[in-house]
């Protein structure tokens, strides 16, 4: 369970402050399949900096699971980016010239305690089996298309078992068709695993796959699903 | 993260670049190449030195008599004759703990004879049977002098293999005549080459006597025997003409001095010797041969406590000791160049990580991201820059080994291997990985993940 009270974030730009975010509260419960919307420049991307515990919020409370997140530091941040937190991007950020299979492995490397490298391998296999690449998996990013590429970075979010999913424009860079396959897995991994999954878009066709959206303008939240959305969806 | 894990990953994150990997670690390998080849070439000149020190012959002490000054004119080291072939027994039999060997020492000068062909040699020396052990000569055809040979003052001869070369290339000199200032000696061997000396002086152009000959049928019209400057007596001429061409069994203990008694003793020439020369026992410090040799010299010449010593008493080993570290300082200066461009290489690691960190900000991002601390980012991009020094370390260490051994082929000098100086220069190259490694893989793990993830 993640939840949010009163979450502000201020940016110091020289002289001038200029905060991002005006006082956020949000609940998110377990096994959830969430999307953050909004325009740019509404925040949604420092509250995603914020949910991922990359980036401290400047003032309000955050918990997970129950402990306070507000007051970890790198270290602690890090170890928990690491445990509970799985992260997708829009632009994949596979590592360059290195396999599938071993850009599925890297996080579990950074796992506390060490994993045997054996046992991290299996699990990364059945992952990568698990996204439909096993033929592919000695390929480098390369060598890939966008949408396989996306399946990879999916594959390597899950290698710590993690229970948040945190997915940043997942379908920025890929068609409709792929689009379309990716939000389909995100929707079995949350009913199947029971993952909770966090989705921030811009795209209303990709929100309209999540259960719920929260709706981001100018640092606060517009909870619900706006009018114009359910318009869009009602299509 | 898992050490191995991080090996290996750094591993591939240099293969991955192998040209630029190769480029960066070259200023390395030249730097560590340099420091191997010249300190492996310092330590064979050092060891040739050393070696050609111990041709002089090794673990020897000289002992001089001591300088005295007579109205005000100092005769300088030796002047004073206070050194008597009994001195030179009495060391042999009394300093058995330090002491091995121990002969009288007398030297002469002057034009040597064979058939119608005449010669200067650079020395004509005197010892007892000992004598060719201490100086480390050795007699290659014929043999060396024995005691009686040097009791009874007989005129043989040994000589040097220049000479040899010189008058009796076409014969074996063994048994021929040859004269020293009209006195006729027999040679009865000839010895090995020795070479130039540390100062070049060739050592083979030289005579070897029994002692006695030289003091008791030499004496007089020979170089050395013309008496300093200072106290010691010029009694030598008064007999000289009797010795000459005297056969007969030797008087070492001639009655009196010939001359009136002064305040001062004048000892004859005759009776004493130029220095005494002592090899002392392996293991054993020159000090504390000094210091026995000195309390059995006092006895012997019977010195009050008190009184200064007659007699002074030279290291050879501190000379050889001189060179060996001259030689070693100028390695060392040498070695400290090759330093310079081992930080110059270092500066090149450092350049090149500088851009690979921030061409890997993504990476860092995206690790930072799923969960790598700080640290570990630190950890992988020093021990990065450590494998790149290491890896070029060792190349280098291959590189300057093999020019060293090529530099000894090709101009002959002589090389040691040096297992210490390789170990240097491999700690060297880890150490330079790390401090200039330092400052990009510090940089790198200050990184903010959100804005390097976004760095395009």
């Amino acid at each position: 369970m993640i939840e949010l009270k009163n979450i502000t974030k201020v940016y110091h730009l020289g002289e001038i402050d200029l905060p991002v975010l005006k006082g956020i509260s949000l609940r998110i419960e377990d096994g959830e399949f969430v999307s953050l919307t909004g325009a740019s420049g509404s925040g949604k991307s420092t509250l995603m900096n914020i949910l991922g515990c990359l980036d401290r919020p400047s003032g309000g409370e955050f918990w997970i699971d129950g402990k306070n997140v507000a007051g970890l530091n790198a270290d602690q941040r890090a170890r928990l980016r690491n445990q509970r937190i799985g992260f997708v991007f829009q632009n994949f950020n596979l590592l360059a010239r290195t396999s599938a299979l071993e850009n599925v492995m890297m996080p579990a490397y950074y796992h506390h305690p060490a994993m045997p490298t054996a046992e991290i391998r299996q699990r990364a296999l059945e992952l990568i089996r698990m996204v439909g690449l096993e033929e592919r998996m000695h390929h480098t990013p390369a060598q890939l298309s966008g949408g396989q590429q996306q399946r990879v970075a999916i594959a390597r979010s899950l290698i710590n078992n993690p229970g948040i999913l945190l997915a940043d424009e997942p379908t920025g860079n890929l068609d409709s068709t792929t689009s379309v396959e990716v939000m389909n897995m995100f929707r079995d991994l949350n009913r199947q695993k029971g993952i909770t999954v966090i989705i921030v878009t811009h795209d209303r066709k990709t929100a309209a796959f999540t259960d719920r959206a929260i709706n981001m303008c100018d640092g606060l939240i517009l909870e619900g699903v706006s009018d114009e959305l359910s318009a869009t969806l009602s299509k | 993260m898992k050490l191995t894990t991080l090996f290996i990953t750094c591993l591939r994150a240099l293969v991955r670049n192998p040209m630029r990997a190769a480029l960066t670690v070259l200023g390395i390998v030249i730097g560590i190449a340099a420091v191997v080849a010249i300190s492996e070439i310092g330590e064979g000149s050092k060891k040739q030195i050393a070696a050609s020190f111990s041709s002089l012959g090794a673990n020897v002490i000289n002992i001089f008599g001591a300088s005295v000054s007579t109205s005000g004119v100092s005769s300088g080291m030796g002047g004073r004759a206070s050194l008597y072939p009994t001195d030179a027994d009495a060391i042999m039999r009394e300093c058995t703990g330090t002491v091995k060997l121990a002969s009288p020492y007398v030297r002469a000068s002057g034009q040597i004879i064979v058939g119608n062909e005449n010669w200067s040699p650079n020395s004509i020396k005197g010892g007892n049977e000992h004598y060719l052990d201490i100086e480390g000569w050795t007699v290659q055809k014929g043999r060396a002098f024995t005691k009686k040979q040097v009791e009874e003052a007989s005129r043989v001869c040994l000589i040097g293999s220049t000479i040899a070369e010189k008058f009796f290339s076409d014969k074996s000199p063994v048994g021929q005549d040859v004269r020293i200032k009209d006195v006729v000696f027999t040679i009865i061997g000839v010895l090995a080459t020795k070479g130039a000396d540390a100062m070049g002086n060739d050592q083979d152009d030289c005579l070897i006597l029994p002692w006695t000959s030289i003091r008791t049928r030499l004496m007089g019209s020979s170089g050395t025997a013309t008496i300093t400057k200072g106290g010691a007596a010029n009694s030598t001429q008064t007999i000289s003409a009797n010795s000459t061409f005297s056969t007969s069994a030797v008087n070492f203990y001639p009655g009196c001095d010939l001359q009136p008694f002064t305040n001062a003793p004048h000892p004859l020439r005759t009776r004493t010797v130029d220095s005494l020369l002592v090899q002392i026992k392996d293991g054993v410090t020159a000090k504390a041969a000094m210091d026995e040799m000195t309390t059995v010299l006092r006895r012997q010449h019977m010195l009050e406590p008190g009184v200064l010593d007659d007699f002074e008493m030279r290291d050879r080993a501190q000379f050889s000791k001189m060179m060996t570290s001259t030689s070693e300082n100028m390695s060392r200066l040498l070695v400290a160049v090759a330093m310079i461009s081992l930080v110059v290489g270092g500066v090149g690691i450092m350049n090149i990580m500088m851009v690979s960190v921030t061409e890997r900000t993504r990476e860092i991002g995206l690790r930072m991201a799923v969960g790598a601390r700080p640290r570990d980012i630190m950890y992988q991009f020093l021990l990065e820059s450590v494998l790149l020094c290491l890896i070029g370390g060792l190349i280098g260490l291959a590189v300057g080994h093999g020019a060293s051994q090529f530099v000894s082929s090709q101009n002959g000098w002589p090389v040691e291997t040096s297992p210490a100086a390789m170990g240097l220069a491999v700690t060297v190259a880890a150490a330079i990985g790390i401090v200039f490694g330092w400052y990009p893989a510090w940089k790198a793990s200050r990184m903010d993940p959100i804005d390097a993830l976004r760095h395009e």
